[in-house]
């Protein structure tokens, strides 16, 4: 036995699927779910580390309140990957749809490509954990709103940004985008600079990590031109109210 | 002739706080501080207090307070001190008993029994802070549908004036005479900063503020005070007025007093003498006058720009309003029951007219019923006091509301009904030259607009809350209001359900 | 249809509900059975909760290709008497049978349901006047009789649905019998009504059909709009002004398509300038005529007639919607895993922006057989 257990989970329902998969986790450190069509939930309640491989496309809130496990999905996710994600990692050999990490507060989620709207969305950020977002190509409106910590990263390397509203009420944490992008684009509450080093550092690292999973050359990405956003104030909204 | 008339309030003076700074002297316009130099003390005339506050607001040691006047009579609910005061009166003059401001009876206020919806779990509430949330309005004439030229996608169909205004909050008709110089040019501003409009009134615009004509509604009225071609052409609307919620069927009378060198100027008399607009207007004795009054102003300004019509909402304002877009309005601008004026007869003030949310229900409905909602932008006046006001008008049908007596209080007005004397205390209400420097236009231009920005927000949350992020999915949506204590007639009329159904 | 109070006794303006949403179309206009349609919504299981499924199909009855299909589910005889009285003085009845169906698990108190294949007197040209007498019947039906409701009045398409699962319904209506190039299908989840057969989706009124997923906010403002040209919402489901909304600004303003979704879910304000110059003045007219049409709140649609699939959510994307492509096959879907269950090797596959239309179009109209 490789320590690898392989189901095929077609036509399963998601809660015998999860009961499974609770009931393998503790005697495996690989389990490969084939035929995957849309079983929610997966890696939700998991506390151990674990890779979990899935064929197929992986349900709506893939790995939410996710704390430990590594889940790799070769092909597409739907909605909600990562939400409320406090730790593990989520890698998606494809693209994601909305609210990627959502609320996150830990964690790593890789995206080989696009993702949809309002991915990062109030991301947040306390002591040691920071959750982390590496999105390949690019991202729909929305993308880190509300965002609140952790680092956002958005490679663009398929067509050029086109997302509105981007980091529209980031209080928080830091959004990279590698290429082009107007000033229309983003939400009044973010300001536009250059990577310094320590930034370039933290782009580096996660490039390379992108770059490992997906087969990539980190050179050729790292050549390009990166920016960086950030929130202009922590409190965006302080002179709303009367009192 | 001795009066019997007791004083309405009393002025309450901490001695021990006085320094007897003589600020309040030369605050008060009515005359009811006074220096005493024997004593080297302040005294006040109580029975001259109109309770406007301005002498205790600017008392630097806050040595004042205004209460009022305790009343003495027997009690009888029928017999009221108001109603008693109003007979001293009378009986002293022999006179039209004159008043400012708006009805301040106990009509029952639509508004506070209506509220509103908000989403919970099946669609989301929207952010406003974060997520886009429009409140642009387009008043003016719609056609039924859009055309394209065949085969493409250019527009063919040529739209009559349309006039952007980017929160659904516009300045009523305060016509400068009533109020001072100072007091147009902080409207004329605040609209400017917000992308809204500020409406002359009647009594023409200083030339000082022609610059500010996109963003200026042109009235003109049964006196033409002003009106020329030069004032039609520096306007983004032209309004005809035919009435007025706080008088509906009488004229206007600005007094000889307040006729100064530029209000002369501006209303094109010679100073000094009175400025009567009559109660109608001489050439509209019927609704097909009124399309001909609309279409010489369309003519006189080349078709381009909106021309709204204003009435005072009576008993059958559906079915003139239906008349009045037919006659070619192209905004109809109601006026109701609480809309306020700087003088006007108390009894018609007081009895004549209907609430605004009663007529706005019966118009929308009306207009609708006759497939011809869309011609016409419907602004409605009188007594919108806050933002909640505002989303309720527009849930009930409205495009857009009219304010001033809210704009006056922005300004520092008390609304103590001294308007019509043209001793107003805090500048608005006046053309004294000293008094007048009371509103500084900058000062007031801030106010203003701070107003305005504050009710956009709050108009934005309560979109947000009800899960729309356009003004227009809210307008006529009376799904999103639900009655309170209200009868079945009512309910009716307003075209609203009761709470919990 | 006074029945409809017995059916949905809260009297709610609107049915609030969420939902599965699958559409597949041939553009070649090949046509397919219902098998994958089935498959994909019923994996779909869980976005509804039994109170409602339903299913469109167009080029359905190439033998009455020229006839208004009427699909009709009465509450009792003497409806259907009435209702056919009716139909024998207002059209000519070409043919007409009971719908087949089977007793299926879960499917309980099904009303009478039968199909009439009809002619406008006289001629059957497909004239426009045609539409607009069809509509006012069915209006008349609907809102006039007693237990009888209209639920498919188009030509050579077809609405089945009922209160029950997708794929409880497919099994009662024997879906398997029938052929089409272009499927939706619907999954409901309505949140204050026990569901009734009426209230199911696909919204239809002639060829026109709606499968909805969200609710829409703006109901009233667009309720009352539309009731100036005639119009009336008496469905209690938010869904039927969405299928108004189109038939007004599509069939009697002929705007196209493409400019029918800029008035449903158009531009924002701030984003009008950006666009070239010519589509500003389209987009701001109307904006400014159209304002009332503006569909908000969390939706996403498959609207549907002849030849044609369109996909579209709302302008801030508040609900799902993707799309698959493979040779001329179109796939719209609420989730992915939905299109990869029946087609799992797609050329493409990719999540539209909010307020971007997806349009599937016959290659060639006259084609469809």
């Amino acid at each position: 036995m490789d320590g690898t257990l392989r189901i095929d989970v077609k036509g399963l329902h998601y809660k015998e699927l999860n009961a499974r998969l609770r009931e393998a986790a503790n005697g495996y450190h690989r389990i490969d779910l084939l035929n995957v069509f849309g079983q929610r939930y997966i890696g939700t309640d998991i506390r151990r580390p674990l890779e979990i491989h899935i064929y197929g496309v992986p349900g709506n809130d893939l790995g939410s309140f996710m704390d430990g496990p590594s889940i790799i999905v070769h092909g597409n996710a739907q909605d909600g990957v990562g939400n409320t994600m406090n730790s593990g990692e989520v890698i998606v050999h494809g693209h994601a749809g909305d609210i990627l990490a959502l609320s996150a507060r830990g964690g790593r989620v890789f995206v080989r490509d696009g993702v949809g709207y309002r991915a990062g969305i109030h991301m947040k950020e306390y002591q040691g954990k920071r959750p982390t977002v590496v999105i390949g190509d690019t991202a729909q409106d929305f993308l880190g709103e509300y965002m609140g910590g952790g680092v956002l990263l958005v490679l663009g390397l398929g067509e050029r940004h086109h997302a509105r509203f981007v980091g529209t009420g980031m209080h928080g944490g830091v959004l990279y985008l590698r290429g082009e992008v107007e000033a229309h684009q983003l939400g009044k509450e973010v300001g536009v600079a250059q990577p310094d080093e320590n930034d370039r550092k933290v782009i580096e690292g996660l490039v390379r990590d992108y770059c490992r999973y997906f087969g990539k050359d980190p050179e050729a990405i790292l050549s390009g031109e990166f920016r960086k956003l950030f929130p202009l104030h922590l409190r965006p909204y302080g002179n709303l109210y009367a009192y | 002739m001795k009066t019997y008339l007791p004083p309405r309030f009393v002025v309450e003076r901490d001695p021990d706080r006085c320094i007897t700074c003589k600020g309040c002297v030369a605050q008060c316009s009515f005359g009811v501080h006074s220096y005493d130099r024997e004593e080297d003390a302040i005294r006040s005339q109580d029975e001259l207090c109109v309770g406007c506050h301005r002498c205790a607001i600017f008392c630097p040691t806050g040595a004042i307070r205004i209460k009022r006047a305790p009343q003495d009579y027997r009690p009888n609910a029928n017999w009221t001190p108001e109603a008693i005061e109003d007979i001293i009166k009378q009986a002293e003059t022999g006179g039209i008993l004159l008043t400012g401001m708006g009805n301040d009876k106990p009509y029952r206020i639509y508004w506070d029994h209506l509220v509103l919806n908000a989403s919970q779990v099946t669609n989301p509430s929207i952010d406003p802070l974060r997520e886009p949330m429009e409140l642009r309005t387009y008043l003016g004439r719609k056609p039924d549908r859009v055309e394209l030229e065949t085969g493409t996608l250019k527009l063919k169909t040529r739209l009559a004036p349309q006039v952007a205004i980017e929160t659904p909050i516009l300045f009523s008709a305060l016509s400068y005479g009533a109020v001072s110089l100072n007091v147009h040019e902080s409207l004329a501003r605040a609209a400017t900063e917000l992308g809204t409009l500020f409406n002359t009134g009647e009594g023409g615009l200083h030339s000082k503020l022609y610059k500010y004509g996109p963003n200026t509604i042109a009235q003109v009225a049964s006196g033409r005070f002003g009106v020329h071609p030069a004032y039609l052409q520096m306007a983004r609307v032209l309004e005809i007025k035919i009435g007025q919620g706080a008088k509906p069927g009488i004229g206007g009378h600005l007094p000889g007093e307040k006729v100064s060198e530029d209000v002369a100027a501006t209303r094109m008399i010679p100073r000094g003498t009175d400025a009567l607009s009559p109660a109608p207007q001489h050439d509209i004795y019927s609704i097909e006058d009124l399309a001909q009054l609309v279409h010489a102003l369309k003519e006189a300004t080349n078709y381009t720009k909106p021309v709204s019509v204003k009435i005072a909402a009576v008993h059958n304002s559906a079915a003139i309003a239906s008349g009045m877009v037919r006659a070619g309005a192209d905004i109809i601008a109601l006026d109701g029951l609480r809309g306020a004026t700087g003088a006007a007869p108390k009894v018609i003030r007081d009895n004549v007219g209907i609430p605004i949310e009663m007529a706005l229900a019966a118009v929308d409905t009306r207009l609708r019923q006759e497939g011809i909602r869309q011609q016409a932008s419907i602004i409605v006046a009188g007594g919108i006091r806050s933002s909640a006001d505002v989303v309720k008008a527009i849930a009930l049908g409205a495009d857009a509301v009219y304010i001033a007596t809210a704009a006056l209080i922005a300004l520092g007005c008390t609304v103590c009904q001294q308007c019509h004397t043209g001793k107003c205390a805090w500048g608005i209400c006046t053309t004294d030259p000293i008094l007048s420097k009371r509103v500084n236009p900058e000062i007031g231009a801030r106010r203003l607009a701070n107003l305005l920005r504050a009710w956009s927000l709050e108009i934005k949350e309560m979109l947000g809350g009800m899960g729309v992020n356009a003004i227009e999915s809210l307008r006529g949506n009376r799904l999103h209001l639900r009655a309170v204590g209200l009868t079945t007639e009512e309910m009716e009329v307003l075209g609203v359900r009761p709470a919990g159904s | 249809m006074k029945g409809m109070s017995y059916n949905n006794p809260y009297g709610d303006d609107k049915v609030i509900s969420a939902c599965s949403l699958f559409g597949m179309m041939d553009t070649s206009g090949r046509r397919f059975s219902s098998g994958d349609v089935v498959a994909a919504i019923s994996s779909m299981h869980d976005r509804s909760n039994g109170l409602g499924g339903g299913f469109a199909v167009y080029g359905l009855y190439p033998e009455y290709a020229q006839c208004y299909a009427l699909h009709i589910m009465f509450l009792s005889r003497e409806a259907r008497g009435e209702v056919e009285a009716l139909l024998r003085a207002n059209f000519r009845i070409v043919f007409d049978e009971e719908v087949p169906t089977r007793e299926t698990p879960g499917i309980v108190d099904p009303p009478i349901l039968w199909r009439y294949f009809v002619e406008v007197n006289g001629c059957s040209l497909g004239t426009p006047g045609d539409d607009d007498y069809v509509l006012e019947k069915v209006m008349k039906i609907n809102t006039g009789c007693e237990d009888a409701f209209v639920f498919s009045s188009g030509k050579n398409m077809g609405v089945f649905k009922g209160a029950g699962y997708p794929e409880q319904i497919a099994n009662y209506f024997r879906l398997e019998e029938y052929q089409g190039y272009l499927w939706t299908a619907h999954g409901r989840f309505p949140t204050n009504s026990p569901g009734w057969w009426g209230g199911a989706h696909p919204f239809n009124i002639l060829d026109w059909t709606v499968v909805h997923n969200g609710e829409i906010s703006s109901y009233g403002t667009n309720r009352r709009y539309l009731e100036m040209f005639g119009y009336h919402c008496t469905m209690q489901t938010d869904t039927e002004v969405v299928a108004y909304a189109v038939d007004l600004l599509r069939r009697r303003h002929g705007l196209p398509m493409e400019v029918v979704t800029r008035v449903l879910a158009p531009p924002l304000w701030e984003h009008i300038p950006l666009l070239p110059p010519e589509e500003q003045a389209l987009d701001t007219a109307l904006r400014q005529v159209y304002s009332s049409l503006l569909l908000n709140g969390p939706f996403t649609v498959i609207i549907a007639h002849q030849g044609e699939m369109i996909g579209l959510t709302d302008r801030i994307r508040l609900r799902p919607l993707t799309v698959g492509e493979k040779g001329d096959r179109l796939y719209l879907s609420s989730e992915e895993s939905a299109i990869r269950l029946v087609c799992p090797d797609l050329d493409r596959t990719y999540i539209p922006r909010g307020g971007e239309p997806i349009i599937g179009r016959l290659a060639v109209q006259a084609g469809v057989r």
